[in-house]
């Protein structure tokens, strides 16, 4: 590992950043430079420090300790206002526009042209339009920002930067909800930016994203800064053992202990038959069966309908064709209560808004489930709260181990524990998964991988999907391959099934 | 968490401690309580009288408000309540029996609990904002009332209805024994069974509660419904304190004085955890209040001035910002809590 | 190293394209008739002005005389003042009670001030004044100390009622020659159409806010805060300051309004405006504008005061109907506007 340098003058130059939060030391000492005309990496693993690196840089957070340097002068900002005017813009996650607005209004917002002190409109359209052929869009400023996908509320948000000629352009995980085609898109505006002479800070969880785009990265871990980095003479193994900092035993584990060739023992009939259910607009008819036992993996993109399909399945969603029958009984699943009643438990890939009760205690949140099923009245009495509540804060290894702290003060990692404990709490017979392992630590992962094997193996159907081939290979016996909203393929799972022919069956659409 | 629903009420239990030693001192016997009749008479009991009504509708009001909600449309239905029983009672052949009385409360009762359905129908099934909803049947409502006593305030002269809103039991003023019954009643239901939880799940966040299988609609829709029940029992305890339908005035701005008692509790506008003794708390804090200005002499009509007062003084102590310069005065930080939230 | 792989790799295949959702019929109708989805509600609001306008003139004869439209205005024009101020609030997500309050104190506090020798020329900036100073407290409530919007105005809503009371139990006649010659102006516009001083003032008004609301930075980010309140704050919008002032424009708006309010009834009583502000809320949002902020136009609120006004005008006419039948009428009118609201808004997603 080298640690490239430039003649050239760092754009930014972040020395010796320490913030602290109430009990917490979110940054200790780190350090970050980004030169002009470079695509740098952010890495680390949740908790890292990365998210607060980059709003110690908007101005977002104030800093306890170091000093910021743009363009060689000293900075202490106090607001994303006085960093943008700095040449500091940035693009989050969640894409920070606003939809009630066109798509020129939103670029040019707080910087219109004016003619006699008002907003001049005509001008507005005009640079908007400019701004957006410069990066080679083809989008109607005039229409309304919400009209769009969130992939193409991005490149606005970006066009948006560069209207203030921003010098330096952090992108927070611009390519987490987009589909191939759009991380195409979004990098083919990222080049042609760094070829500007901009320094772009890139922040993704996606390895191989990280080594086709950047030129050089920054690996923090628990708040520290690891090591700065040229991504071309680094090898990704190593990358990511840095990122870890620790060995991938537990993971290796895991591989031995599933067994994925093992045949299941089917019955005469599945525990869920789905046949032809859809939805239009969301994904097409489909047939899937699942059998207790076996764990059925969704692979897909993201925005395949291996989602839909879950919610499908789990009432979250209402079918408008097909039928469900379970154990070979006609069980129509309107809405998440009849599918709950059935013996269906579905864990949504939106753990925070569609999972974490955050007010409500580790307790309340583990008998929900429990208890929304038995209805107001009945409330679980308190000892057999206790018994279930103690059994799963042990079994799942939920850290901290106190039943009356409140969910919203956990990690990631055990908030979806704790979501999963809600799940099995419920006795399940089907388990549905939807990117149960996203954005938690490796340690919370490989327990929660491990968990799913167990369940399957003493004998509860799971359907598990996630963003990872890999894991999805792993763990499942079976693999519905879904494209394009519409279910292509199914293969069953064995030694000679690899990630390149699932990416294969995804690309050709399950023709070959 | 406990301690921090105990600091939660320590400002409006102080602020309520502190309105009873300025009347004392201000007029010594004011805690005194005498036995007159067999009835008890005094200011507290007064207070614990007058609060009966507000502690109704903030009751409902609490419960709306912990799933998220708000209901403007009480004070409607207490004045269409009101207007209903003593019309009821005015047009039957014998206003003075009990079987009349009982069944203009059934009454009553019975058109509230519709229209608290109403509003919950509006907010749970058609999906509009607690706010707007409620507004609706607001504007309307006193219409409604006015129509239902065609623009007359009807007299009635009813002693079993009387009783309601006057009369007393065991000692105690039976409107006091009706809503403190109600509170217990509430207390139970929320806290013994699970109601109180799922209530503030789907408060806290209705998508996940959703797909944990509450049934968010329902619960949504039972709060609603209480709440225009609640509301419709104040109204008859208005209306037989009086024995007189104002459908203009009956229950004005009842539903902003039960919204303040709650937030005085400490039950957030934003939904979530709510108190049903903060909101006990917070309807004392108005009512002797109230009491107050009329005894140390001041114009009732000046009233306002002095719970704006104490909601700002109450909201301005609650607030992150204040605790947060009491707590860590020290702490130097550009950042401001709202912009923590990532 | 396979347990950490990445998603799949992004040069691969193709993203799929997502389907587009089917346009639905209402908006292929729009789009023919080049009206922007924004102003649907808008277009609503002028259907139903146009309808009640071509009912009453078809039931009552001179109904659609210059004489009963030139006096809606005249007798709304506090309302459209007060409704103005409330569409920058609710624009950005807020809520304004206080302004039937503020109002009353305005007026009050003119005619008290009048009475005791005070000149107009002072009065008439100083009650204004007074409307901004109580906008600026509630919103320094809001933003600095996070109190809800709903709260604070409330709290604003009482202060500013027993202030009244404190400076004037009982109705003060207003005298004063100055004032009640300002009151009293008004000009003939086309001959036909009467326009008092206080109706001049409110379109100013209208035309101030329009101007403000669509051509200043200001408007934008009240437009941007309703959007995504965070969202404004990240693209470096000022916020703070914008959410404060929008509570000063009302409580100014609620000043004015007080202020015309005196001109119109020649007097100051403290019992004005009672429930005035919901009348001002409804007249918003039967102008279309979204309670949840972000969408809407002042000149929508203005057509919502007019619809108001109206329905009131047609009672009025009909003679045999009570005056309780107002209330249940634009409660019904409420109805129907937020259900049709609910009905655009589901569309769109």
């Amino acid at each position: 590992m080298t640690s490239s340098e430039t003649a050239e003058r760092p754009v930014v130059e972040m020395t010796g950043i320490s913030i602290e939060f109430p009990g917490v030391k979110a940054l200790d000492q780190v350090d970050l430079r980004l030169f002009p005309g470079e695509v740098h990496a952010l890495m680390g693993e949740n908790g890292a420090g990365k998210s607060t690196l980059i709003k110690a840089l908007t101005g977002v957070y104030g800093i306890d300790a170091g000093e910021i340097l743009v363009d060689g002068r000293s900075h202490r900002f106090s607001g994303p206002g006085e960093s943008q005017d700095a040449g500091i813009a940035t693009v989050y996650q969640e894409v920070n526009l606003c939809e009630n607005l066109t798509v020129a209004e939103n670029i040019m917002l707080g910087n219109e042209p004016r003619r006699l002190g008002a907003i001049d409109w005509r001008a507005t359209r005009r640079e908007a339009a400019r701004h957006l052929a410069t990066m080679g869009l083809d989008i109607d400023p005039a229409s309304s920002l919400g009209a769009h996908s969130i992939a193409l509320q991005q490149l606005v948000a970006i066009s948006r930067a560069m209207v203030v000629e921003a010098k330096v352009l952090i992108l927070d995980e611009p390519t987490s909800s987009l589909d191939a085609g759009e991380v195409a898109q979004l990098f083919a505006v990222m080049r042609r930016l760094r070829d500007e002479g901009v320094a772009i800070l890139f922040v993704s969880h996606f390895i191989e994203q990280v080594y086709e785009i950047s030129d050089r990265m920054t690996v923090l871990r628990n708040g520290r800064l690891v090591g700065e980095y040229a991504t071309a003479t680094t090898d990704r193994v190593e990358l990511v053992s840095t990122m870890i900092g620790r060995s991938m035993e537990v993971l290796e584990d895991l591989h031995v202990s599933t067994d994925r060739t093992v045949e299941i023992e089917r019955g005469s009939t599945p525990y869920l038959q789905a046949v032809g259910l859809g939805r239009k607009g969301s994904v097409q008819p489909f047939d899937l069966d699942v059998y207790s036992g076996e764990v059925v993996g969704l692979a897909g993109l993201l925005g395949s309908g291996r989602t839909e399909v879950a919610r499908l399945l789990a009432g979250a969603d209402r079918a408008d064709s097909g039928t469900t029958r379970i154990k070979d009984a006609p069980a129509p699943l309107r809405n998440p209560r009849a599918a709950i009643s059935r013996g269906i438990a579905f864990s949504s890939e939106d753990r925070k808004a569609e999972g974490v009760v955050g007010d409500l205690t580790v307790r309340e949140n583990i008998v929900l489930g429990l208890q929304a099923g038995r209805g107001w009245m009945r409330r679980l009495p308190g000892r057999q709260v206790d018994e279930i509540v103690d059994k799963y804060v042990a079994a799942l290894n939920i850290r901290p181990a106190d039943p009356d702290a409140l969910l919203r003060n956990l990690s990631g990692g055990n908030q979806q524990k704790v979501l999963l404990a809600r799940w099995l709490a419920t006795a399940p017979e089907l388990l549905i998964l939807d990117e149960p392992t996203r954005g938690i630590d490796v340690g919370a992962k490989a327990e929660i991988q491990k968990l799913v094997a167990e369940l399957a193996g003493e004998g509860m159907a799971v359907v598990f999907i996630s963003a990872e081939l890999e894991e999805v290979l792993r763990l499942s016996h079976r693999i519905a391959v879904m494209r394009d909203r519409a279910k292509v393929a199914e293969i069953v799972n064995g030694e000679d099934v690899g990630v390149d022919e699932v990416v294969g069956l995804i690309a050709s659409g399950g023709d070959h | 968490m406990r301690e921090i629903t105990r600091h939660a009420l320590f400002w409006p239990v102080a602020a309520l401690i502190a309105l009873l030693v300025a009347n004392t001192v201000y007029r010594p016997d004011f805690l005194a309580v005498t036995v007159l009749d067999g009835h008890l008479f005094g200011a507290p009991i007064d207070i614990l009288r007058n609060a009966a009504p507000l502690m109704l509708v903030a009751l409902g009001m609490t419960l709306v408000i912990a799933t998220r909600g708000i209901d403007l449309s009480v004070g409607a239905v207490v004045a269409i309540s009101g207007a209903l029983s003593l019309s009821f009672i005015a047009t039957s052949p014998d206003p003075g029996s009990v079987s009349t009385v009982l069944l203009a409360i059934a009454i009553a009762l019975g058109v509230s609990l519709v229209l608290g359905v109403w509003n919950g129908f509006l907010v749970s099934v058609v999906g509009i904002q607690p706010i707007i909803a409620t507004l609706i049947l607001m504007t309307a409502g006193r219409g409604i009332a006015m129509l239902i006593t065609e623009g007359q305030i009807t007299t009635v002269t009813s002693a079993p209805f009387k009783t309601l809103g006057s009369g007393f039991w065991l000692g105690l003023p039976v409107a006091t024994l009706v809503a403190g019954g109600v509170f217990l009643l509430v207390a139970l239901l929320t806290r013994r069974t699970a109601l109180g939880m799922l209530v503030e799940s789907v408060g806290i966040n209705p998508a996940a509660s959703r797909l944990a299988g509450v049934k968010a609609r329902t619960i949504v829709w039972t709060v609603f419904a209480l709440s225009g029940l609640f509301s419709g029992l104040a109204g008859l305890i208005l209306a037989s304190n009086v024995m007189a339908a104002d459908a203009n005035n009956a229950g004005l701005f009842i539903e902003l004085d039960a919204i303040l008692a709650v937030v005085i509790g400490g039950t957030s506008l934003q939904g979530g955890k709510f108190s049903l003794s903060g909101t006990l708390v917070g309807v004392l804090i108005i009512t002797t209040l109230t009491l107050t200005v009329t005894i140390v002499g001041i114009s009732p009509l000046v009233t306002p001035l002095f719970k704006a007062l104490v909601v700002i003084a109450v909201t301005l102590l609650q607030s992150p910002r204040i605790r947060e310069t009491f707590a860590a005065r020290a702490r130097q930080r550009a950042a401001r809590p709202e912009e923590v939230a990532a | 190293m396979a347990a950490v792989a990445p998603e799949q790799s992004t040069t691969g295949s193709p993203g799929p394209s997502r389907p587009r959702p089917q346009e639905s019929r209402l908006r292929a109708i729009a789009r023919r008739l080049r009206i922007d989805r924004r102003y649907m509600p808008v277009v609503g609001t002028f259907v139903v002005l146009a309808l009640i306008l071509v009912i009453g003139g078809a039931r009552y004869e001179n109904f659609l005389s210059a004489g009963v439209l030139a006096n809606l205005f005249i007798n709304n024009s506090f309302l459209i003042v007060l409704a103005v101020g409330m569409t920058f609030v609710i624009l950005t997500g807020g809520i304004d009670l206080s302004v039937g309050a503020v109002l009353a104190l305005s007026a009050v506090s003119a005619a008290y001030l009048l009475d005791a020798g005070v000149p107009a020329a002072v009065v008439l900036p100083a009650v204004v004044l007074i409307g901004s100073v109580i906008g600026l407290l509630i919103g320094l409530m809001v933003h600095v100390f996070d109190v809800q919007p709903f709260i604070a105005t409330l709290a604003g809503m009482f202060f500013a009622r027993g202030l009244c009371f404190v400076i004037a139990p009982e109705s003060i006649p207003i005298t004063d020659e100055t004032f009640v010659a300002i009151a009293g102006w008004d000009t003939w516009v086309g001959g036909q159409w009467r326009m008092t001083s206080s109706v001049v003032v409110s379109l100013v008004v209208v035309a101030l806010a329009f101007f403000l609301l669509h051509y200043t930075q200001f408007g934008r980010t009240v437009y941007a805060i309703g959007g995504g309140e965070q969202s404004a704050r990240l693209m470096g919008l000022p916020v703070a300051r914008t959410k404060v002032l929008v509570y000063v424009v009302s409580g100014t708006c609620a000043g004015l309004g007080g202020l015309l309010f005196a001109m119109y009834s020649r007097s100051g009583y403290s019992l004005t405006g009672v429930a005035m502000e919901l009348d001002a809320i409804a007249a918003v949002v039967i102008g279309g504008t979204l309670l949840t902020g972000g969408t809407g136009f002042v000149l929508g609120s203005v057509l919502g005061v007019l619809v108001l006004g109206l329905i009131q005008t047609i009672i009025t006419f009909e003679g045999t109907l009570s005056s309780w039948w107002t209330k249940i009428v634009i409660g019904a009118l409420l109805l129907v506007f937020v259900v049709l609201q609910r009905v655009l808004t589901l569309r769109r997603t």
